[in-house]
């Protein structure tokens, strides 16, 4: 919502293209092997993924532009990785902020300052802040550089029946409708997901009662950037507040609201601009400032049972809807993107059976039900749900003002990518290693490697790292890395003189071993791609 | 832990109770379990206790 006189797109930073339905109409209705429903971060995302792979797509938006407001801020570090893969990470890393520290106060006095993983191994900052329509305009630049993606714009998406080889779809624009067959279709149509409803299929989980206003003002407010969480503050008295700094001088207030608060009363504008005014009171914070837009969300954990349905792949909020504390519905939306992405591209290429994309729920709904896990716990302690919850809460935020023990249950638990130790597609890990080194099925992490990072020397598709020279596997696709013992790359992989890991294009372990043979980088090789053990 | 010990407590407890704004009784207690709780370091003895302590009290 925007103040009182101006649109949903009448930004005070940003300026909103207006997009035309597609003019030429002659190849609407020919066959393309992926449609992609809703051209957000994730939708485009997916685009972008299976392009990298070498495979068409036509994406539909019933929007005429972006998103209307900031939304989804947060941007994590393994998603910066999505967005190098994809070739649209340079807008991103010269305009959004990176950010590692976080402050948090209870009734005005700080109780915790924590640090973000960080060192110099990692080529990315733990976290950075955007603005949800930079993210939407940076990959929309990539997808226009990209000719294998077609972009509808004003094209919703009406109807769905599966065919033989593939599903029908029904799209509606201002100049008519028409019908498109695709082989596999992806639905990235949002929370309240149309084409999961067509289905017939419902997310479960629980609804939680706290309520957030997310508010953007305009201020030149002289803090960094660091995530501030005030406790019980005096604008909020039993409630919470979240603060982070955006680019352009934007700055995003969430603050709870109280059970008597109805959500009608609180997104009156009036009402907004008195909490925000208390709130920066509370910053110390007496200078101009602007309303630029708001929203309100409850902080909810809902999935599918099944992110998949025949042909079709639900992906991000269509599939699953988490509380922001912990910044990981966008983020676990992108790793959805690219983990089907990836997948369906080897499947469409012949490269990989189609048995490969069964592995994609069990990956991505482990991903989102951990999350749950994580999420519950933050959204307890924001949002305490009952007495007891809320006593412990409390009584936890008081003693932190005189102990530093507690002091660590206020940290926001952040996104982290998940493990597929259980995924079908993943290898038994390789028990022979030491303690501290990643697992089968753990996200790759990175090292310093020559000039740059050990992430910059990985294939397109599969990439075989190995630390004896002898190693050879003969593959289409796989690429093999030789390194030293010496390299901090060898450190950080708990490496000895015959390790190997087999790395995916997503960039997960797919299997590694201490003393690695041909054979069995081939049989990992395969199983990763969805093939019986041979 | 002898009986005076025990007493000793007992009547620390009392007085501090009794010095403390009523409402902040149950802050009070929380804040105490989760200290002596933190000292003991023994997060199964400290379950057994959390159940012991329900044990017996009025039902609404």
């Amino acid at each position: 919502m925007r103040p009182v006189g101006r649109s949903e797109t009448d930004s005070l930073y940003f300026s909103y293209p207006h997009f035309e339905p597609p003019q030429e109409r002659a190849h609407l209705e020919d066959r393309a092997p992926v449609a992609i429903v809703g051209a957000g971060p994730i939708g485009m995302t997916a685009a972008l993924t299976l392009a990298r792979h070498g495979i068409a797509s036509v994406l539909f938006e019933s929007k005429a532009t972006f998103n209307d407001g900031s939304r989804a801020i947060c941007i994590a570090r393994p998603s910066f990785h999505i967005l190098e893969r994809i070739g649209a990470v340079s807008p991103f890393l010269d305009k959004a902020l990176g950010w590692t520290k976080g402050r948090s106060f209870y009734r005005g006095k700080q109780i915790l300052e924590f640090e973000m993983p960080d060192s110099a191994d990692e080529k990315y900052r733990p976290m950075y802040n955007l603005q949800q329509q930079f993210i939407e305009q940076f990959l929309w630049q990539a997808i226009v550089a990209q000719p294998l993606i077609e972009l509808r714009w004003q094209s919703t998406v009406t109807g769905i029946q599966d065919i033989a080889g593939g599903m029908m779809l029904e799209v509606r624009d201002l100049n008519g409708t028409y019908t498109m067959p695709a082989e596999y279709v992806l639905a990235a149509d949002g929370a309240r997901s149309p084409l999961r409803k067509m289905r017939g299929h419902r997310l479960h989980g629980e609804y939680y009662e706290g309520k957030y206003v997310i508010a953007d003002v305009q201020m030149p407010h002289d803090y960094p950037t660091i995530r501030r969480a005030l406790f019980d503050p005096d604008c909020r008295p039993g409630g919470t507040v979240l603060v982070h700094k955006q680019p352009d001088d934007i700055w995003r207030i969430d603050y709870q609201l109280a059970d008597d608060e109805s959500e009608a009363d609180a997104t009156k504008e009036e009402n907004v601009r008195a909490s925000v005014a208390a709130v920066l009171a509370d910053l110390d914070y007496h200078g101009p400032w602007e309303l630029e837009w708001w929203s309100i969300y409850s902080a909810n954990t809902l999935a599918l049972d099944d992110y998949r349905d025949g042909r079709l792949f639900f992906i991000g909020d269509s599939a699953h809807i988490v509380p922001i504390f912990g910044v990981r519905g966008l983020n676990n939306g992108l790793a959805d993107a690219e983990n089907i992405g990836w997948k369906l591209a080897h499947v469409l290429t012949g490269r990989a059976e189609p048995a490969l994309l069964d592995s994609y729920s069990p990956e991505r709904r482990g991903a989102t039900l951990d999350v749950f896990a994580n999420a519950s716990k933050s959204a307890r302690f924001m949002t305490p749900p009952t007495r007891g919850w809320r006593l412990m809460r409390d009584a936890a935020l008081n003693l932190a003002l005189s102990h530093d023990f507690v002091g660590f249950l206020a940290k926001p638990r952040q996104m982290t990518p998940y493990t597929y130790a259980d995924s079908p597609i993943v290898a038994a890990d390789d028990q022979t290693f030491g303690q501290g080194s990643p697992v089968a099925g753990a996200a790759l992490p990175n090292a310093r490697l020559g000039e740059g990072f050990l992430s910059d020397h990985l294939g397109q598709g599969y990439t075989l790292i190995s630390f004896d020279a002898a190693l050879r596997v003969d593959l289409p696709d796989l690429v093999t890395l030789h390194l030293a013992l010496e390299t901090p790359a060898a450190r950080v992989l708990g490496a000895g003189p015959k390790t190997a890991y087999l790395v995916r294009p997503d960039g997960h372990i797919a299997a590694r071993w201490h003393d690695a043979a041909p054979d069995q980088v081939l049989a990992a090789f395969h199983l990763s791609q969805g093939r019986p053990a041979q | 832990m002898t009986p005076q010990d025990v007493e000793a407590v007992y009547e620390a407890l009392a007085r501090k109770i009794d010095a403390i704004a009523p409402d902040q009784t149950e802050p009070f207690l929380a804040k105490l379990a989760l200290l002596l709780a933190y000292d003991c370091a023994d997060v199964a003895r400290v379950q057994r206790r959390i159940d012991e302590a329900a044990l017996n009290l009025d039902h609404p």
